[in-house]
């Protein structure tokens, strides 16, 4: 279990307050100037030895993510940050509580971030829903601006920086990275093709690099605390503290920090009381966010919760959103709920997704009452094939792989129910 | 040269090119919806998915992805034969099967690719979805459930028309592509979505339900409804033209049509003259070609005899009837039915001498009078381009609404002699400076003015000639290499007080001046000329008559006879013949061929298609001032500039609900 000397989010549970003066007093923007004068390289490197791993879903190495920005600029164009705030993965609410409880290491790893990968301006793209949550961070970033932490010379380093907080309107893809430099840039937020990759012509046609708020976050106690320190959490390749969310059946759902693969067995008994009925009465887990395949509970019970260990067992880590359902669950039902959240969500462009997300809630919806044939069973995991790799971002994907872990998982479940209902229509038409 | 590998064959590409475009050089056919050569890349539909190595173990979107070097292309492995059949089977999920009552039908990409790549029959059982009619306008028929959301529309009229119109509401399945509070789409080449929709969505609504493409007589012509000479096929059935489409011509019109030239075609059954008619007693009544050409005979012309050539006459037309005039004895030709009068003792001085693919290439740009957008929409599309690379555009003239930023110098021409400072630097600093002299300009005598502008700011320099004068009438051209042109104009033809006046389709011209005189009309449509004429001699439109065709930019193009013409209209060519029997002289030919070897032999730049090389510019006098202030330009109404669009109902329409829809909703209330 993490020791409390080693969480890098002292102030997660809002017990303490979120300003300027608290935080400074837990120790953010305790000689930035430092850190950056380490120097761009020095930053980059430092990052890349600690194994932090992006935690916005894909696990994409950071250190290696901000060493594809330009080193200077060829044709005067600047370069952008752009912090991935958009927080709409069900099951995810750990930006939320980093923005609402501690925003200013947040706006610390911003300047830092932006100084190691030449950044002119950070763009902080927050969830429209996250009303409170965007008043205090434009408040943090006026504290951090009135005390020349950000802005012109900011933290007194010589580099001028500014952050930009932008609030979304809800959407879902917008969460998506390209979508949302659209709509940063004032377009419909529809992911762009790639390449051109964000690195290359991001926003406003500038290189772009675009972080989640925790790896942003995390950015300057790596710095201060050495990457040797960061790296010494969590299996190899899967370094670090992460912030767990773990809701649905446990006795006490929660955001915690803590060390990265630990088992899912410790991981619910110290923080989260246990499984609601006990551990017997798990059915399934969710461990990355919806979009990633569940889990059935004798393969999760000892998996490590990283990249790697539920890779293996055939899902993936995402956000680390936690969604525990015991055996009181619906299972097909609450994939099928998933489904329609996925075609609400799609935004039209590309044309598997399109049309393959309201096929496949449509097929859900028949398979949840068992209305259905058994050969469409296999028919729905084909769609799904269809739809995965097909599109132009990932959201196609991640409404294909919920589905395809159901059918992986629970096709005993779903032929019951087929079997079920076509025998009671059987008896009435008799 | 990337080095590429598609199917197993190893090819050079060219650097930048994609994916699709090394595969469709290795002569594998991609399907594709979303893709098209003139619009960005949306990648959308997802159709051209084909196998690549190096890359994700996942089909990729072929239209865009860098040929780069090495890459193995495959688009003949399992992979991608499941991918098309999967994405075709969702683009048809909610696409419903009205074939046999869609427009598209027989034409349709969706329909052909689904013969070739589909999956044969459908697994979805749920119910299709539906979207409500949008409307779009006169010449836009919608019907937006059969739409694939491929975008082309939308890219079309963002990007190549400049004018942000089309977009897309709501998301997911729901996505609706439509106008703005569904507006009708008000540009001039606003039907050129039809040609690009891939399905049935945007399907042409004075078309609808006319004809199957397979029952159409496909016949290649000329536009003449402006003087860009757009290459056009005329699809026609039985005696009836149904409808004009663009043909591919990147020197021209690329592969856009103006809608007055895709639509006026309906204009070619209405209004039509065809029977003889003479004025007898003040009143026009029928009559056989007998007495039409004893009647002309009786007015012994000899020398005073005129010919004035209307804005749509082929060369041939014009030739037939200077050669009758010149057995006659008579040089009264004149085609500038408004009384210009520019000199044009070279004509290098009014031409187009850029190209209209030229002008892409301009950094700065001056008009001079004239309102691109109504007198040539196409080039308009090309200046936008010029625009889109940089280029600076100012213009002289009454302001007009531009798809591209544009600075407007005030409506006196003086200021063409002393530009501002901002608009002076820039064609100083110009690489490829340009002017276009439009006919607001030439008919104020600016011409000379525009030579010394050119010469003073260097418009002619090594490859590249930035002189330009726009016309915008289709025989313009042709009728000056033919010498249908007077010192002062019509001014002098009126002088000559001729005693027969031929009017060939000339209906924009004064009839005043010669009251007395004996006037034929030798035309198509019972316009303003026939309303004037004394003797109406039926004759054959564009479409009817085998004909060639010069445009603003010199270049000679060749159109085919697509029908014959109605009742007892007769090829103009063959009408001139038999007036020089009646007349009494000998013009040298009985046959077309004869004709028109006559006419190559006469000015042999009309023989070869292309180009016709004028020369060099005429000296400037450097003390020419163009004066006068422009206080309008010469095209009242874009939908109504010639006999053919003023009698078809749906030029009519687009003008009333395009033009006056304003004026028409006031009066309503």
């Amino acid at each position: 279990m993490l020791a409390d000397k080693d969480r890098i989010f002292t102030n997660l549970y809002g017990f303490q307050d979120w300003g300027l003066k608290a935080a400074q007093a837990r120790g953010d923007w305790d000689k930035t100037k430092d850190l950056i004068a380490k120097g761009q390289d020095a930053i980059i490197e430092e990052i890349k030895s600690s194994g932090l791993r992006g935690r916005g879903g894909a696990g994409f190495p950071t250190g290696l993510k901000w060493s594809f920005m330009p080193k200077e600029s060829a044709d005067g164009r600047p370069s952008f940050l752009v912090i991935n705030a958009d927080e709409s993965e069900p099951g995810s609410c750990k930006d939320r509580e980093i923005i609402r409880h501690d925003p200013h290491k947040l706006i610390e790893g911003a300047l830092v971030a932006g100084f190691a990968m030449r950044a002119r301006a950070a763009y902080i793209y927050i969830r429209g829903e996250y009303i409170r949550e965007a008043e205090v961070l434009q408040k943090a970033i006026d504290e951090a601006n009135a005390a020349g932490l950000i802005g012109k010379n900011a933290s007194g380093s010589g580099y001028d920086f500014d952050v930009f907080m932008h609030r979304g309107a809800g959407a879902y893809i917008c969460g998506e990275e390209t979508a949302m430099i659209e709509s940063l840039e004032g377009k419909k937020g529809q992911p762009r093709l790639k390449p051109p990759f964000p690195a290359g012509a991001g926003l406003y046609g500038c290189p772009t690099t675009v972080n989640n708020v925790e790896s942003i976050a995390v950015v300057p106690t790596i710095l201060r605390r050495g990457a040797s320190w960061f790296a010494g959490f969590g299996n190899e390749g899967n370094h670090g503290t992460k912030l767990f969310q773990i809701s649905g059946h446990v006795e006490k759902p929660c955001v915690v920090e803590e060390e990265m693969s630990i088992p899912f067995r410790e991981l619910i008994e110290k923080h989260c009381g246990g499984i609601t009925g006990g551990w017997d009465n798990l059915l399934a887990v969710i461990p990355g966010g919806s979009s990633v395949p569940l889990v059935p509970a004798k393969d999760i019970i000892d998996a490590p919760m990283d990249f790697d260990g539920l890779k293996a067992v055939g899902s993936g880590l995402g956000t680390a959103a936690v969604i525990v359902m015991d055996k009181s669950t619906d299972i097909v039902r609450a994939i099928s709920r998933i489904s329609y959240f996925y075609k609400h969500e799609s935004c039209g462009q590309c044309t598997p997704c399109r049309e393959g997300t309201g096929w496949m809630w449509r097929m859900m919806e028949r398979l949840r009452t068992g209305d259905a044939t058994i050969e469409e069973i296999d028919m729905l995991q084909q769609v799904t094939k269809q739809v995965e790799g097909h599109t132009i971002c990932a959201l196609g994907d991640a409404a294909a792989w919920p589905i395809q872990g159901l059918i992986r998982h629970f096709r005993p479940e779903l032929e019951r129910r087929i079997e079920e209902h076509n025998a009671k229509f059987a008896e009435a038409a008799e | 040269m990337p080095k590429v590998t598609v199917d197993g064959q190893e090819l050079d590409v060219p650097d930048g090119a994609t994916v699709l475009q090394a595969c469709e050089l290795a002569g594998k056919e991609i399907p594709r919806f979303c893709y098209h050569e003139r619009l960005s890349i949306a990648g959308n539909c997802r159709m051209c998915l084909v196998e690549v190595k190096p890359g994700p173990p996942k089909p990729q979107a072929s239209c865009a992805l860098p040929a780069t070097e090495g890459q193995e292309i495959r688009t003949d492995s399992e992979m991608v034969k499941t991918a098309r059949e999967g994405v075709m089977e969702f683009l048809l999920i909610n696409h419903p099967l009205d074939c046999p009552i869609c427009d598209q039908g027989g034409e349709c990409d969706l329909q052909d690719q689904s013969v070739a790549y589909g999956r044969g029959a459908t697994r979805y059982t749920a119910n299709k979805r539906a979207v409500t009619e949008k409307y779009m306008g006169p010449l836009i028929k919608t019907v937006m459930t059969r739409c694939i959301h491929c975008t082309r529309c939308v890219r079309f009229s963002e990007e190549i028309a400049g004018v942000d119109e089309i977009g897309a509401l709501y998301r997911g399945e729901d996505m609706q592509i439509t106008t703005y509070l569904e507006q009708a789409a008000q540009h001039e080449l606003s039907a050129n979505v039809i040609d690009l929709c891939p399905v049935g969505a945007l399907t042409s609504r004075p078309y609808a339900f006319e004809a199957r493409p397979w029952e159409l007589k496909k016949t290649l012509s000329i536009d003449v409804s402006d003087a860009m000479g757009a290459n056009i096929r005329l699809d026609s059935r039985g005696r009836e033209v149904m409808r004009a489409l663009p043909r591919i011509n990147d020197d021209v019109n690329e592969e856009w049509l103006s809608d007055k030239g895709r639509y006026q075609v309906d204009g070619l059954t209405k209004r039509r003259l065809d029977k003889v008619f003479m004025r007898k007693r003040g009143k026009l009544t029928e009559a056989s070609w007998d007495e039409a050409f004893k009647a002309i005979a009786k007015a012994k012309p000899g020398k005073k005899i005129a010919a004035v050539a209307g804005d749509m006459v082929d060369c041939e037309t014009m030739f037939a009837a200077k050669s009758l005039l010149g057995a006659m004895g008579s040089k009264l030709l004149e085609g500038r039915q408004t009384g210009m009068d520019y000199d044009v003792s070279n004509l290098a001085a009014v031409n187009f001498n850029t190209t209209f693919a030229g002008i892409e290439r301009a950094d700065a740009i001056l008009i001079v009078g004239s309102h691109v957008r109504w007198e040539a929409a196409l080039l308009n599309a090309r200046i936008r381009k010029a625009v889109k690379n940089g280029a600076q555009v100012f213009v002289v003239g009454p302001e007009w609404e531009t798809t591209y930023p544009a600075t407007f110098l005030g409506e006196d021409l003086s200021v063409v002699s002393k530009l501002p400072k901002a608009a002076a630097d820039a064609f100083k600093g110009a690489e490829r400076p340009a002017m276009i002299m439009g006919g607001a300009a030439l008919a104020k005598g600016a011409l000379a003015g525009g030579l010394a502008f050119a010469s003073k700011y260097k418009l002619v320099k090594k490859d590249w000639n930035g002189f330009n004068v726009l016309h915008f009438s289709a025989a313009r051209m042709g009728g000056l290499m033919l010498g249908y042109a007077q010192k002062n104009g019509m001014a002098d033809i009126a002088k000559a007080k001729p005693k027969v006046v031929l009017s060939l389709g000339a209906d924009e011209m004064d009839f005043e001046p010669f009251a007395d005189a004996l006037k034929v009309y030798i035309g198509h449509h019972g316009d303003k000329g026939a309303h004037a004429a004394d003797i109406i001699l039926p004759a054959a439109s564009y479409a009817e008559k085998d004909g060639t065709y010069v445009n603003s930019e010199g270049r000679v193009q060749f159109a085919e006879k697509a029908v014959f013409a109605p009742g007892d209209a007769r090829e103009d060519w063959t009408i001139l013949r038999a007036l020089a029997d009646a007349l009494g002289v000998e013009v040298g030919f009985d046959t077309f061929d004869q004709l028109q070897s006559a006419m190559i032999k006469a000015v042999p730049a009309l023989g070869e298609e292309g180009l016709a090389n004028y020369g060099d510019l005429p000296k400037a006098d450097s003390k020419a001032k163009a004066e006068g202030v422009i206080d309008a330009y010469p095209i009242k109404d874009f939908y109504l500039t010639n006999p053919i669009a003023r009698a078809s109902a749906v030029m009519q329409q687009c003008s009333a609900e395009l033009l006056h829809g304003e004026e028409m909703r006031e009066a309503a209330e």
